[in-house]
């Protein structure tokens, strides 16, 4: 399966694969510019998705990349709102423990760093889970 | 598909690693890979050049994070060099600042080696 991308829906559907970050953030810039974020803002969310979508192909669905990732971005003059859906294993954000890269450094571990990165980027990381999945808010208050 | 490269050079006992492009989940093996090779080699001492690299994410810094302490067990280190304004914003929000010395030029992080 390739992305496909919902233009009049702003969504977009990618495989479970890494292969397919790079599009997610193409992805997010276009709708970004479109109505004229800031560079740098653009640059916030585009690392917040990144990082959400890695940690579900890495740990919600486990690395098998014939799943499904869907994003979808809703946007008002407020808020630029990035939900991400998924059916994998789901997980409890409280708890997420804050990073220590000091101690990770000595236990020679990258990662762990994901959500951490998430919320200092974005206003708002909202995440509920049911029977249909696992949905993931990442919201920019704009100005 | 992300586009990015790694390659090194060496500079007497120094290792330069240069990475372009864009370093995130998907691209990070290939810096693994590097770092590997340089152990295999026994070249501790690193310097890591962004000049030309355009995106990091937290897969990107995790490989640092992985490899700076066998570096620093063998009288190395990890160091950083010329890096853009919005990677180096990603390595001083997670703090890296504190824990890794960042120079503007290469040269520099090279004459800390001695």
């Amino acid at each position: 399966m390739k992305p496909q991308i919902d233009i009049l829906k702003n969504e977009l559907l990618i495989p479970s694969s890494t292969d397919f970050l790079a599009d997610v953030r193409n992805f997010v810039e276009m709708i970004g510019l479109r109505i004229g974020l800031e560079n740098q803002t653009i640059a916030h969310i585009k690392l917040a998705v990144d990082e959400a979508c890695t940690n579900i192909i890495k740990h919600a669905y486990n690395g098998s990349i014939d799943k499904n990732i869907k994003i979808r971005i809703d946007t008002s003059p407020k808020k630029f709102t990035v939900i991400i859906r998924d059916n994998g294993k789901s997980f409890d954000p409280e708890l997420i423990s804050e990073p220590n890269i000091e101690e990770s450094q000595k236990m020679k571990k990258g990662g762990g760093l994901g959500m951490f990165l998430m919320k200092k980027l974005m206003d708002e990381v909202k995440y509920k889970t049911n029977s249909a999945g696992n949905e993931l808010l990442l919201i920019k208050h704009l100005n | 598909m992300a586009d990015f490269n790694v390659s090194s050079r060496f500079d007497g006992d120094v290792s330069l690693i240069d990475v372009k492009g864009y370093l995130d989940a998907h691209t990070a093996p290939e810096l693994e890979n590097e770092f590997n090779k340089l152990i295999e080699k026994k070249q501790f001492k690193v310097v890591v050049n962004f000049k030309e690299l355009n995106y990091i994410s937290s897969a990107g810094l995790g490989v640092f994070m992985a490899y700076v302490e066998t570096m620093r067990e063998q009288s190395g280190d990890i160091k950083f060099s010329n890096l853009n304004d919005d990677v180096y914003s990603i390595f001083d929000l997670l703090g890296f600042p504190v824990l890794y010395e960042f120079f503007k030029e290469e040269a520099e992080a090279i004459k800390k080696f001695g």
